[in-house]
């Protein structure tokens, strides 16, 4: 515990200094509060509005976590349909590229039309932007294995299916949180885009739609800022978590990269 | 009469193979393949081996004279251009070790176990119990990025041998260690199929070794390779490589290369 404090003490100075840092050219420059808030505007806005950021926060960390797994998943079966078969990675690779050009918004309207105006539209958005980091690089450590190894199972009378089970799947899972990770850095801005781009009924649409979309506005300018840190927290927290499920689920990878995080 | 390791060895769920193995027999085989650039390469050209049941059949010459070409024949993973290979199922140990990282010691040496449909606990039993005669105790769940050199190539030929196969292809299994490990790996080996008999081809470039595990010796030309010596080891084991005949045959043996080289 004493030790993964001391791990986290960098991180905490360098965010007090750029806070500290903030504080003080908001009050020198005299910068007005809806154009860049003060970080104690922030805080005061974060409390005084705490009930609402909570309640909003909820549902999107909801659509993070959901959008995720779904992007995980497609990823993951995508990537062992593209490794196994060189027909469909002629065919499939090339789109998925060209899927991570498509605008969000525009297709927003029609995901609704589809899907209606409940969470799983929104899922579909973050999906769409985070299982492309996730094939790349599980593509990649599918065919990362030594090409020597399939060979050596041949003659251990492995079928197809051992040595993808035994060989393929294991040295391409360190790939995959890898991707995951990535995946993760823009799911919560994936969030963010697909609150914005779908409409929704329900009653808190999450800390997009509901707080952060008004600061264009110049309305309520601290109060976004403060679900904006609140965001930034929920990363920090879930890529962390990542890294912790690594280092249960592929130990070996972290200890040959001499991670000690 | 099989010992109580040798049915250990055997896997449950295939036949088991007569103690000794089959006859290994190549008949003027030869294999050309096409180089990156699509000029055609004659890795072998007219090679004819034997080997009886239970021999250990050492191949030695330059690199690049398709000896590892050679055993892929051997184990079925390429097939000749032209001549017959008859020979019992083959199990291959690569040069490197090929150890999977994920995989402990135990469950690496284990793994045709599992192949072969053995529940892990099973696989580990089994393998387990010849880690103490291979030296290895202690190691058992040890990742392989955690053992020596020499401990890899053991875990890598435990593996090899519980595949259950009655013949074993070798491939420089001790080429990538320093001197005083690779001498200790060599009479390990030696001890190894004393207590284990099977047929085994072992493909090497260091001659000494050869003639210290070998019951015979085929010196390759640089490639296409071609059978240029064929030597007879019959001296008394345990050989050291300063016995008188182990340094007069090794003498034979470097100068049939040499010949082969000049050819």
């Amino acid at each position: 515990m004493r030790r993964s404090l001391r791990g986290a003490l960098p991180a905490a100075l360098l965010a007090a200094g750029l806070l500290g840092a903030w504080e003080l050219y908001v009050d020198a420059a005299g910068v007005e509060e809806d154009l860049l808030p003060a970080p104690h505007a922030v805080a005061s806005a974060l409390w005084d509005n705490r009930g609402l950021v909570w309640s909003n926060f909820t549902v999107t960390a909801e659509q993070v976590v959901l959008g995720l797994t779904l992007a995980l998943a497609c990823g993951l079966a995508l990537a062992v349909a593209i490794h196994l078969s060189p027909l469909l990675r002629r065919a499939v690779y090339p789109l998925a590229v060209g899927s991570q050009a498509v605008p969000i918004p525009v297709i927003g309207v029609l995901l609704v039309f589809w899907w209606g105006f409940g969470v799983f539209p929104k899922l579909v958005v973050i999906a769409l932007i985070c299982f492309f980091p996730v094939l790349v690089t599980t593509v990649d450590g599918l065919a990362s294995v030594d090409p020597e190894q399939p060979k050596l199972l041949r003659t251990l009378d492995a079928s197809r299916w051992q040595a993808f089970r035994f060989a393929e799947l294991p040295a391409a899972l360190p790939a995959a949180l890898s991707g995951a990770r990535i995946a993760l850095a823009v799911g919560v801005i994936g969030a963010f885009i697909a609150e914005t781009s779908t409409p929704t009924t329900s009653a808190y649409s999450g800390l997009g739609r509901e707080i952060i979309s008004d600061a264009g506005s110049g309305l309520q300018t601290p109060r976004a800022y403060a679900a904006t840190v609140v965001l930034f927290a929920f990363a920090i927290a879930c890529f962390y978590a990542l890294a912790l499920a690594e280092r249960r689920l592929a130990p070996w990878a972290v200890q040959s990269r001499g991670d000690t995080r | 009469m099989p010992t109580e390791l040798q049915s250990r060895l055997q896997p449950a769920s295939r036949p088991v193979v007569a103690a000794r193995g089959a006859d290994v027999a190549l008949e003027h085989v030869s294999r050309s393949y096409r180089s990156g650039d699509g000029a055609e390469v004659r890795a072998l050209a007219d090679v004819s081996l034997h080997a009886a049941g239970g021999e250990l059949l050492a191949v030695v010459g330059p690199s690049g004279c398709g000896k590892s070409t050679l055993l892929e024949l051997i184990c079925g993973l390429q097939s000749p251009d032209g001549g017959s290979i008859a020979c019992p199922p083959a199990v291959l140990m690569p040069q490197r070790d090929l150890l999977l990282p994920w995989l402990s010691a135990l469950d690496n040496a284990g793994l045709a176990l599992r192949i072969a449909g053995l529940s892990r606990a099973q696989a580990r039993a089994r393998a387990g119990a010849l880690f103490a005669e291979l030296g290895l105790d202690g190691f058992q769940r040890a990742r392989p990025s955690e053992l020596s050199g020499g401990m890899r190539q053991r875990v890598a030929f435990l593996r090899t041998l519980l595949a259950g196969k009655p013949l074993l292809c070798l491939d420089e299994p001790f080429g990538a260690l320093d001197a005083i490990t690779r001498g200790e790996m060599q009479a390990w080996l030696a001890g190894a199929l004393a207590r284990e008999p099977r047929t085994v081809v072992l493909v090497t470039h260091d001659v000494e070794e050869a003639i210290l595990l070998a019951d015979r010796v085929a010196v390759l030309s640089p490639r296409p390779g071609r059978v240029t010596a064929q030597l007879e080891v019959e001296i008394e084991r345990p050989r050291a490589r300063t016995d008188a005949e182990v340094v007069a045959l090794r003498e034979r043996a470097l100068s049939a290369l040499a010949m082969g080289a000049s050819a």
